[in-house]
């Protein structure tokens, strides 16, 4: 088999142009330095407390997300195709959106069935007609993106719901800058540490429109959820208040937050829990995190929800395969970002071909998320294989399958010493006024050997993202 | 300031001050219980300190015997037992978790650095020698106090904190001269010493008893600094509960939170105000002869359903989310 695409060293164990200058560099550093190194990082990362916490465990315990040291590095030339290719995605996105819940062109034009909105979870039908500030319903959109090999990208999906992770790649930056300033004299890097302040210029960008200095807020389900460091770090980098369900109300359609001095009135909310929570009132009525209410002032264009409710209808994987065609049919252009090719199983063809071809394919449930309930083929054993055949078969319509890729690797610290690692990357794109992104993103490394799943629930670790400036 | 940011600002600061507060007293506790004395005396000595806090059920639901290992090892090291130091330390580091966005990253990071260097502590607990670990709970609690104070902007955030720790910090010397004086077994002991022809013995006891109260409080040296006296338990009492330039007195914490109130006034402040004057006032035009005329236990028993009443009225007016308007 070929060896995948390594980053650093081209086939023949160079180091490619743009990574010479580390490559030396490393050469240089002793195991037992980098060793001393790691450790500091991780008792810096304790100590600041960015950490996740350890579902079902008391008192409290936290892991760290492993951070490597080895960054991974993009010429400008490659960002430059990638961000022409992430705002082209994301807009096409944004426009979808729009239509799926207005006028549903994509629709009558035949391009996407109209079963796959109207039978989809994900659609909500409390959107319909429903005019949100500029028509940006994603204004948080985060695109995984793997490299299969020279100038070659693939989408793998799009978050387009509460996409997490952008405050490890702002850490991750100045973890790196702390251990190893000389190497930023050696490297120009574009920066990305005030990806906060874009944030919060594309929030208030959004605000509705007979406010005049808007109150934003970020709401969050609290502190015991998983990205509660990150929902902490973004609002107190933009320098708005972090809210909680119970500390909002709704009155006349209109969203307040109890203060020490009284109700506040709250315009624009980045809210960090999911469509489903967010109003016992139109959802889940078991909900204890949302705000009843909140889903009349939104439809009235009191308050702007970032994201909007309804946007997994555009990022749902059953919906994924139509992507180049949307970028075609909204913008009239050709899709600068390729998709992976993907075998929708509830076709009888594509069922037949993946049900053939298990042991070469990725199969993912529709909706599925952070790397549960998926089957990679090439990886799993026979039993494994057979047992998903049944779920498979069992509910075809819920899965999708597509060909194994040949993700990139990087080299990364393992135990026995570096090794090259798959990756990928998370690159965040904001849409407000404008469409505004940091160059490059969060890189998730697999640490288990020949692991193609990067998710930190599953193991993965992080890595520094560097875009060199010409 | 959001309701619920301000509950944690003032529970962080509560908790960090009780978890002080309790290692004082264990620790001038561990201290004289080493001296020689009668075991009835010893004993008594750590029911005080449990009942200080109304723990004597909860604890012995758990130790079949009052003695120095259990209690150190319940209000120490117990979770279950809300008020003890784990349990403190752990509440005092949860709030400022959800709140670390309103706090400087100096303060989080004595919190959170104090809640992992415990997690140490706890692995070895068994190993622990219980004054050095009271020793380091109370550097922790001024290191957070300093770091407050040399970090924070003085706004709202910094108040709520400030009157967290002056409501605690009010009750718990209140509780602590209470115990220390009027529990009845204890004064029996020492009178029975006292007058039993034991003279010296009784003479020693008293003045651990009364030395041990005062550094509980770190108050042994300026009350020698203060009166040059032998210790006198009613000129105690009055340092404790009168002196205006001692940080842990009634009067002091009192003087000091009629400021911060005004500092934070709402629409429903008032009534808090209004309670901390008359406060002030009874403590302003009286003096210790009353409060012993009064009886010390009934005056501490009032001063405590006061301040009480204060926490109450503060939690109402800014804690518990105002009605809608």
């Amino acid at each position: 088999m070929k060896l995948p695409f390594d980053e650093m060293l081209d086939a023949a164990g160079k180091a490619r142009p743009h990574y010479q200058i580390f490559h030396n560099w490393l050469k240089q550093q002793s195991d037992t330095l980098m060793g001393l190194k790691r450790a500091e990082a991780d008792l810096i990362f304790r100590r600041v407390g960015i950490t996740f916490a350890v579902y079902g465990d008391d008192l409290g315990s936290e892991r760290t997300i492993p951070f490597d040291q080895v960054p991974r590095i993009f010429t400008a030339k490659e960002w430059e195709q990638l961000e022409a290719g992430l705002r082209q995605r994301v807009k096409a996105l944004n426009r979808f959106i729009y239509d799926v819940y207005h006028d549903e062109e994509i629709i009558k034009a035949g391009i996407v069935p109209a079963e796959q909105i109207y039978n989809n979870a994900q659609y909500r039908p409390e959107m319909r007609n429903v005019s949100v500030p500029r028509d940006i319903y994603a204004q948080i959109a985060g695109i995984d993106i793997v490299r299969a090999g020279e100038g070659e990208f693939y989408v793998l999906e799009d978050n387009l719901r509460v996409p997490s992770g952008v405050s490890y790649m702002v850490e991750d930056r100045k973890m790196m800058m702390r251990l190893f300033p000389d190497l930023f004299q050696k490297y120009r890097i574009a920066p990305v540490e005030h990806y906060p302040d874009l944030l919060l210029e594309c929030l208030k960008s959004v605000k509705p429109d007979d406010v005049k200095k808007p109150n934003v807020v970020l709401m969050t389900p609290g502190m015991y959820n998983s990205a509660y460091f990150e929902h902490s770090y973004l609002a107190q980098q933009m320098g708005v208040e972090l809210v909680e369900g119970k500390d909002l109300f709704v009155k006349n359609e209109q969203v307040f937050m109890r203060t020490t001095q009284g109700p506040e009135r709250v315009d624009v909310i980045y809210r960090r829990v999911d469509d489903d929570f967010l109003d016992p009132l139109a959802f889940r009525s078991d909900s204890t995190l949302g705000v009843a209410g909140l889903l009349s002032a939104h439809r009235a264009g009191n308050v702007t929800l970032a994201n909007a409710i309804g946007t997994g209808i555009a990022d749902d994987k059953s919906i994924y395969p139509y992507v180049p065609e949307m970028i075609e049919f909204y913008l009239g252009e050709k899709p600068i970002l390729n998709n992976v090719p993907t075998f929708q199983c509830r076709k009888t063809d594509d069922l037949a071909y993946t049900l053939a071809n298990l042991d070469q394919l990725v199969v993912k449930l529709t909706h599925g998320a952070g790397g549960y309930g998926m089957l990679v083929g090439p990886a799993s054993t026979k039993a494994e294989i057979e047992e998903f055949r049944t779920h498979l078969i069992a509910n075809p319509d819920k899965y999708i399958a597509q060909p194994t890729l040949a993700l990139s690797t990087c080299p990364t610290f393992v135990e026995s010493g570096v090794a090259p690692r798959h990756i990928d990357l998370r690159p965040f794109v904001l849409s407000g006024k404008t469409i505004k992104m940091v160059p490059g993103g969060l890189t998730r490394v697999a640490l288990k050997e020949g692991s193609l799943v990067v998710n930190s629930s599953q193991g993965g670790g992080t890595k520094d993202t560097w875009v060199l400036e010409e | 300031m959001l309701s619920r940011t301000a509950d944690c600002l003032y529970w962080m600061a509560r908790y960090t001050e009780r978890a002080e507060n309790t290692a004082r007293m264990l620790d001038v506790n561990h201290q004289t219980s080493l001296l020689p004395q009668p075991a009835e005396f010893l004993e008594q000595s750590w029911k005080k300190l449990l009942t200080i806090s109304k723990l004597e059920e909860a604890f012995l639901s758990k130790y079949d015997v009052i003695n120095r290992e259990n209690v150190l090892d319940f209000m120490i090291y117990e979770t279950s037992n809300p008020s003890s130091i784990v349990s403190c330390l752990f509440a005092a580091r949860e709030n400022a978790r959800v709140i670390r966005g309103k706090i400087t990253s100096e303060v989080w990071e004595t919190q959170n650095t104090t809640w992992l260097e415990l997690q140490r502590i706890l692995e070895a607990r068994h190993q622990a020698d219980p004054s050095r670990l009271l020793e380091w709970v109370k550097h922790r609690c001024h290191l957070f106090r300093g770091v407050l104070y040399g970090t924070m902007l003085k706004n709202e955030a910094f108040y709520f904190i400030n009157v967290g720790t002056l409501l605690e910090r009010a009750d718990n010397t209140a509780r602590i001269l209470e115990t220390k004086y009027e529990d009845p077994a204890s004064l029996k002991v020492l009178s029975k010493n006292a007058s039993g022809g034991e003279g010296t013995d009784g003479k020693f006891f008293d003045f651990y008893h009364w030395a041990a109260l005062l550094r509980s409080v770190s108050a042994f040296e300026i009350y020698r600094q203060i009166y040059s006296d032998q210790v006198i338990p009613k000129q105690v009492a009055k340092l404790l509960i009168f002196n205006k330039q001692m940080p842990r007195s009634l009067v002091c914490c009192i003087n000091e939170l009629i400021p911060l109130i005004s500092e934070v006034k709402n629409q429903q402040s008032k009534e808090i105000e209004r309670l901390l004057g008359k406060l002030k006032a009874s403590l302003d035009y009286s003096d210790i002869d009353e409060v012993f005329e009064q009886g010390l236990e009934e005056f501490i028993e009032g001063f405590l359903k006061r301040i009480n009443h204060v926490a109450d009225e503060f939690s109402s007016a800014y804690l518990i989310p105002l009605a809608v308007a």
